[in-house]
């Protein structure tokens, strides 16, 4: 293993332990201290206070939460639709495959982040939504993992169609064929296993964007919303204070980028350890 | 081959453009709702004369059939937000974003190209690894922040930049130096995020070209390295960066959303965030389609460029 990809894997597993701790580590990411408003590093505050005297690493850690839960929930929805649509377009051929195929193309054209904002201003209350329900932290999450995820099953629909094109011509496919296999068990079981190695790999590459794609939402203020803390809102609140306090824009970009940098490093080198010719 | 491509696009618009108007009306708030917060002297009759006499009362397909007949005849309506038609608040819009698209591909370019050969040259040396490097570093940082961080730093700590803005607002304008200081950090932002994918593209594609026969011919035949490098693997090296460049000239017009956001620049990107987030239907709409179309353009434009460059590929 390559030591960037080592390094990208330490760094993910410390992340993860931190999100998952967070509720010990540092309970309250929602107390406003308004006599302590963007307070410098302290001993009660390690990273300051934002501009309502919140502590920063607090709501760093619940916010690395929210948004390695809604990326990895949002990535693993994405290759589980593309998984279905590319097997079954690749596997039945003909029409089927046709239709879907025009739909991924279709899909993929689109602008990305115009289509997202119109789908995150969507008001819960015309979707027949109970106020109570559409204000609750699992819809807030629930609502951004379903419109990344509906646009980002493109690319392992693809990967797996192929793939599953080049499969189903083998001796081991036809010969389960021949003994009466159900074309459900033969995606399942014989077709599957063989494809999945490129779906792992797309899908740890697809993490790193489907964070980039919610902090910018979030930053935009249509993605995770205050008071919840997301990596992306808390760059909100510092754009607005940038004048008098430029060093809270620091710390949740830095954590965005980093997480994000080890997320493509690591499905680099999944990549490599899959095909290591497929990569000069 | 180009006629099917064409229809194919303009399915794939007008699907879009079916599924955004729905969705539209999705949105929190509808015009009349509008209109009765701008004026308290309205009563719930008036809301209602005023809804049938828009034709709001209708299902949502029939008004959308009726948009679509409108539209076909050049109509698209009245900006809300900017209390113009549709077309003059956006013209000057797609201007100020093909500008700054333009600037930012051009830097980009001419920062990615040169570091993605000189790094194809020896795969594998320190040179390569810090290339490589900063191409993921590229991919992964995002945009938004890294114009906050330039912001903070050239206008805030240093103040030698201004942080938002076409121009300085002030008796007389600017004039050129003013525009194009005002230019700088969003170019910089825009071109430190597109670098990356440049850079790996072209460095795969001339380590790619480096293995092929004609280019051990040219070595065998003893040109300089300059000569095979620039003259023979680059020419081939450059086909598949130009259709990126191609695809990436269809995302010039809404591309630029979070940064022209961030710089308060007057695009198109910002135009379609306010328009949405104002309840500016009717700009929106259009705001939207026009991305999507000019997307869908860049896509037939890279098939078209790759087919002309290199004649051996013909369109599926």
């Amino acid at each position: 293993m390559k030591p960037a990809t080592l390094a990208a894997a330490l760094l993910l597993a410390a992340l993860a332990v931190l999100a998952l701790a967070a509720p010990w580590i540092a309970p309250s990411p929602e107390a406003l201290d308004l006599m302590a408003r963007m307070a410098p590093p302290s001993a009660a505050h390690p990273l300051g206070t934002d501009e309502l005297g919140r502590d920063i690493l607090a709501r760093l850690l619940h916010g690395g939460r929210v948004s390695l839960a809604v990326a990895g929930t949002t990535a693993l929805l994405a290759a589980l639709i593309g998984t279905a649509v590319g097997l079954w377009a690749g596997y039945h051929g003909g029409r089927a495959d046709a239709i879907l195929m025009r739909l991924t193309d279709g899909v993929m054209a689109l602008p990305l982040l115009p289509l997202l904002i119109v789908l995150a201003a969507v008001d819960p209350a015309k979707l027949g939504l109970e106020p109570q329900a559409a204000n609750s932290e699992a819809f807030a999450i629930g609502r951004i993992v379903a419109i990344i995820a509906l646009v980002g099953w493109t690319t392992v629909a693809r990967l797996v169609r192929a793939q599953t094109l080049s499969v189903k011509a083998r001796d081991y496919v036809r010969a389960a064929v021949a003994v009466g296999a159900t074309p459900g068990r033969i995606m399942l079981r014989h077709i599957l296993p063989n494809v999945a190695s490129p779906v792992v790999v797309a899908t740890t590459l697809s993490v790193g964007n489907i964070i980039l794609i919610e902090s910018a939402l979030s930053f935009l203020g249509l993605g995770i919303r205050p008071p919840l803390a997301s990596w992306g809102n808390m760059l909100t609140g510092a754009m607005t204070a940038i004048h008098s306090a430029p060093q809270l824009a620091l710390w949740p970009g830095l954590a965005i980028f980093l997480t994000v940098l080890a997320f493509n490093l690591l499905g680099d080198g999944l990549q490599n350890h899959f095909n290591p010719r497929a990569h000069t | 081959m180009i006629l099917s491509r064409l229809l194919q696009s303009l399915a794939v618009l007008l699907a879009m453009s079916f599924v955004v108007y729905g969705l539209m009306g999705l949105m929190p708030g509808d015009p009349i709702d509008l209109m009765i917060a701008a004026d308290p002297h309205l009563t719930a009759e008036d809301a209602l004369r005023l809804k049938a006499l828009y034709g709001l009362d209708r299902p949502w397909t029939e008004r959308y059939l009726r948009w679509l007949g409108q539209v076909a005849q050049g109509e698209f309506g009245y900006s809300r937000l900017y209390a113009k038609p549709v077309w003059e608040a956006m013209l000057p819009a797609l201007g100020n974003t093909a500008l700054l698209m333009a600037a930012a591909l051009g830097v980009a370019l001419a920062v990615a190209l040169p570091l993605g050969i000189l790094a194809s040259l020896r795969p594998g040396s320190a040179f390569d690894h810090a290339v490589n490097l900063l191409a993921f570093a590229s991919v992964s940082v995002p945009t938004f922040w890294v114009g906050l961080m330039l912001i903070v730093l050239f206008a805030v700590q240093l103040g030698w930049l201004p942080a938002g803005g076409m121009e300085t607002v002030a008796a007389g304008g600017g004039g050129m130096g003013d525009r194009l200081a005002h230019m700088v950090l969003p170019v910089a932002t825009l071109a430190m995020a597109g670098i990356g994918q440049y850079v790996r593209q072209m460095r795969a594609a001339m380590i790619g070209e480096a293995g092929h026969d004609y280019v051990r011919t040219a070595w065998a035949k003893g040109c300089g390295p300059a000569r095979v490098v620039l003259n023979h693997q680059l020419r081939n090296a450059l086909l598949p960066v130009t259709t990126i460049v191609a695809l990436e000239v269809g995302g010039l017009f809404s591309g630029a959303l979070i940064t022209e956001t961030v710089f308060a620049w007057p695009g198109m990107g910002r135009l379609i965030y306010e328009s949405v987030m104002g309840n500016d239907f009717n700009l929106a709409l259009t705001g939207l389609l026009l991305a999507t179309a000019m997307t869908l353009l860049g896509s037939i434009l890279a098939d078209l460029a790759y087919r002309w460059l290199d004649p051996r590929v013909s369109l599926r």
